[in-house]
């Protein structure tokens, strides 16, 4: 199957995934001297979940993610400048500053958004694929989620729905072995995350999360299985953060030498020295990449730092949509850039539902085996 | 016009707005093949098939967040909750996820969606299901919560919520279901945010909501036998709060009651008092009073229940006060 990568491709994981770690690296940079606030969460070390999902799914398909959200947009294609803004809280931000970096909102990259409360985004990920049955499109929905979100009820509740109705949704638990400070083991009564698919009736299996090529071939292998019809699947990217849960957290709870331990599984050289076994890619192929990106990220930087603080007046708007108000572009807005994919939806009239969720026959006749009619 | 059961009337305008938009969908628990359970969806699975009408397990977190997913990327999904005291499990998914979207994506992103279910109390069923809980919703920025009283309110609001691009909060009468009045047939839309005198009057307003307000017809009528003419101003909505209609009824009347079936420590009501206190305190000739339920849980013990909420004769007692005619 190797063989049948790309240079193309293999090209473009690279340089997104080194685009992650570089633009993260900047970003606790930045924390430190005061420019981001809150939490900041990075993603250091978990660069192949991301990049190798994103390169197997379709652009229109849709994702979100949870706090710890600045990769998989920059992934997906979002622009650095803008998601460095919005962790400024600054008017080029992909909200405007409004969000920050718990929630990077890109639609028309179809990136549906970072969500604070650990678990909370599971159920819209359904929601949207029932979407996507209900009109009869083929889009699946990718959601990202912790470990430890795995013991929210909002996981349980939501497979249930998700697996009784077939709904294409690929759940994407990102083990990074800790949630906040605490081991996955302490709190979880099965700490294989992927086992509990199994009490849904759903496909649910672990894959390597160090590994973007492993990632890339099991997430194109789920997204056919959910475009087919078949129902979620519950993937466990068993992967490792290098840094602490967040800017806040000096990690003191993991010992140094695991740390070392699991940067020798680091993502990049890994994806790198693949692709030379394979002389698929030179070195200077790379070493172009890398000075691109070291520049691109030194523009996203500059270009968050020179954005403005929004408008006092921009307290009032994006709470309520008031009559005829038209929804923000923010590429657009912030960069001029013509928005030619902004997502639109057929109106009543032209949709024909045609899915049954329950066919009336199949209910029928069990009403009348168990006698319910006559 | 014909006459219907507010149950009736918000099955109308779930029929209508369901044929005018396949967009909408209901879900909930009970709502399809057992038609509801307090009927309000009656025939709507047989009409529009279990796509659109969907029997959701028992998980309010997880179906009312499924429902604010699909609402995200363009469906407009009208939630039952079985009773408002269920939803308190999925107050997350409204609170966290619907009323914050908009905000969070910087403007990105809209969740037209409709969450509706019978709130205040029931008929003997203890603490857990007679809450009157309101004012929790009406607390959040990105909620519109909405409280009709009469079935003509019932079916014009529901359809004004379904259209509507905000995430609602729709509390209907658990004990209201059943109660007829005048329905205009097909396209009757009745703004939210917008008040109703409900009754014309000159000496006091009294303002009120839900099912409150036929306490309060049967006070007027009451007082109206001693000469006292009150004004009934039907708030309707509660966020946002029409503050043109209060202000403009008390600068009429110099006088307000207000009668509000959950508790008083912040209330709606609470609210109702500071723009009538910021805004027309020269206009006041007595001190607002407020008839709330008591400050306790609901008891089981059919005294105990009738003591705890308010009705007519406590109203009574609070606009003779204001009028001076009765001490405190």
């Amino acid at each position: 199957m190797a063989s049948a990568y790309s240079k193309d491709l293999l090209l473009t994981m690279y340089r997104k995934m080194f685009l992650i770690r570089r633009f993260e690296e900047r970003a606790g940079q930045q924390y430190g001297l005061g420019k981001i606030a809150g939490f900041c969460h990075l993603y250091i070390g978990q660069e192949a979940v991301a990049v190798g999902t994103n390169e197997a799914i379709r652009p229109d398909d849709y994702m979100l993610s949870a706090y710890r959200d600045h990769g998989q947009p920059l992934a997906r294609g979002s622009d650095a400048g803008m998601v460095m803004a919005e962790l400024f809280g600054r008017t080029g931000g992909y909200s405007k500053g409004k969000g920050g970096s718990m929630h990077i909102f890109d639609i028309e990259h179809h990136f549906y958004g970072g969500y604070g409360i650990v678990g909370g985004q599971i159920p819209l990920a359904a929601g949207m694929a029932f979407a996507s049955r209900y009109r009869n499109e083929d889009r699946v929905t990718v959601c990202f989620f912790g470990d430890a979100a795995a013991n929210q009820g909002a996981l349980h509740e939501t497979f249930n729905m998700a697996a009784k109705w077939k709904l294409p949704v690929i759940y994407i638990c990102e083990n990074n072995r800790y949630g906040m400070g605490t081991a996955v083991g302490r709190t979880a009564s099965v700490p294989e995350i992927y086992k509990r698919a199994s009490a849904y009736n759903m496909r649910g299996e672990p894959v390597d999360g160090m590994d973007a090529l492993a990632m890339y071939e099991t997430v194109k292998d789920c997204a056919d299985y959910c475009r087919a019809g078949k129902g979620p699947v519950l993937l466990e990217a068993n992967t490792y953060r290098f840094r602490g849960h967040s800017m806040a957290d000096p990690a003191t709870y993991r010992s140094k030498s695991e740390v070392e331990e699991e940067r020798k599984n680091d993502p990049i050289p890994k994806l790198r020295a693949f692709a030379l076994k394979k002389k698929l890619a030179a070195d200077a192929d790379f070493e172009a990449i890398e000075e691109e990106v070291k520049a691109q990220v030194d523009a996203a930087v500059k270009f968050a730092d020179e954005s403005p603080e929004p408008d006092l007046e921009e307290l009032w708007r994006d709470t309520i949509v008031e009559e005829g108000e038209e929804d923000v572009r923010p590429r657009q807005r912030v960069l001029g850039h013509n928005v030619t994919n902004w997502p639109s939806y057929p109106s009543g009239q032209e949709l024909k539902v045609t899915w049954d969720l329950e066919p009336r026959e199949q209910a029928e006749k069990e009403d009348k085996k168990a006698g319910l009619v006559r | 016009m014909a006459e219907l059961m507010y149950r009736e009337a918000l099955n109308q305008a779930l029929d209508e707005e369901m044929k005018r938009d396949a967009n909408v969908f209901l879900i909930g628990e009970e709502v399809g093949r057992y038609n509801g359970a307090f009927k309000v969806s009656q025939g709507l699975l047989d009409r529009y098939g279990s796509a659109r009408v969907i029997d959701a397990p028992i998980s309010e977190l997880g179906f009312a967040g499924m429902s604010v997913g699909a609402a995200m990327v363009g469906l407009r999904p009208v939630v039952e909750m079985m009773t408002w005291n269920f939803a308190i499990l999925a107050m997350d998914q409204i609170v966290n996820n619907a009323a914050k979207l908009r905000h969070m994506s910087g403007g990105q992103l809209r969740c037209p969606i409709v969450f509706r279910g019978p709130g205040g109390a029931g008929g003997r069923l203890s603490s857990q299901h007679s809450q009157a809980l309101e004012a929790n919703y009406a607390h959040f920025p990105g909620l519109k919560v909405i409280a009709p009283a009469t079935p003509a309110d019932a079916k014009g609001m529901l359809k004004s919520a379904i259209r509507d691009e905000n995430p609602i909060i729709m509390f209907e009468g658990e004990r209201l279901y059943a109660i007829k009045g005048e329905v205009p047939e097909g396209e009757h839309v009745v703004p939210l945010g917008k008040a109703d005198v409900k009754r014309e009057g000159k000496d006091v307003t009294l303002i009120t909501w839900s099912r409150m307000y036929y306490f309060c017809e049967q006070a007027a009528q009451e007082l109206e036998k001693e000469g006292i003419s009150v004004e009934i101003l039907d708030l309707r909505t509660l966020r946002p709060l029409d503050e043109e209609a209060i202000l403009a009824s008390v600068r009429k009347t110099n006088r307000a009651v207000i009668c509000e079936e959950g508790w008083a420590l912040a209330g709606v009501g609470a609210s109702v008092v500071d723009i009538i206190q910021s805004k027309a305190f020269d206009d006041l000739d007595a001190p607002v009073l407020r008839v709330t339920g008591l400050d306790v849980n609901m008891s089981y013990a059919a005294n105990l229940e009738n003591a705890i909420q308010p009705d007519a004769p406590k109203i009574i007692a609070a606009v003779k006060q204001v009028l001076y005619r009765q001490g405190a």
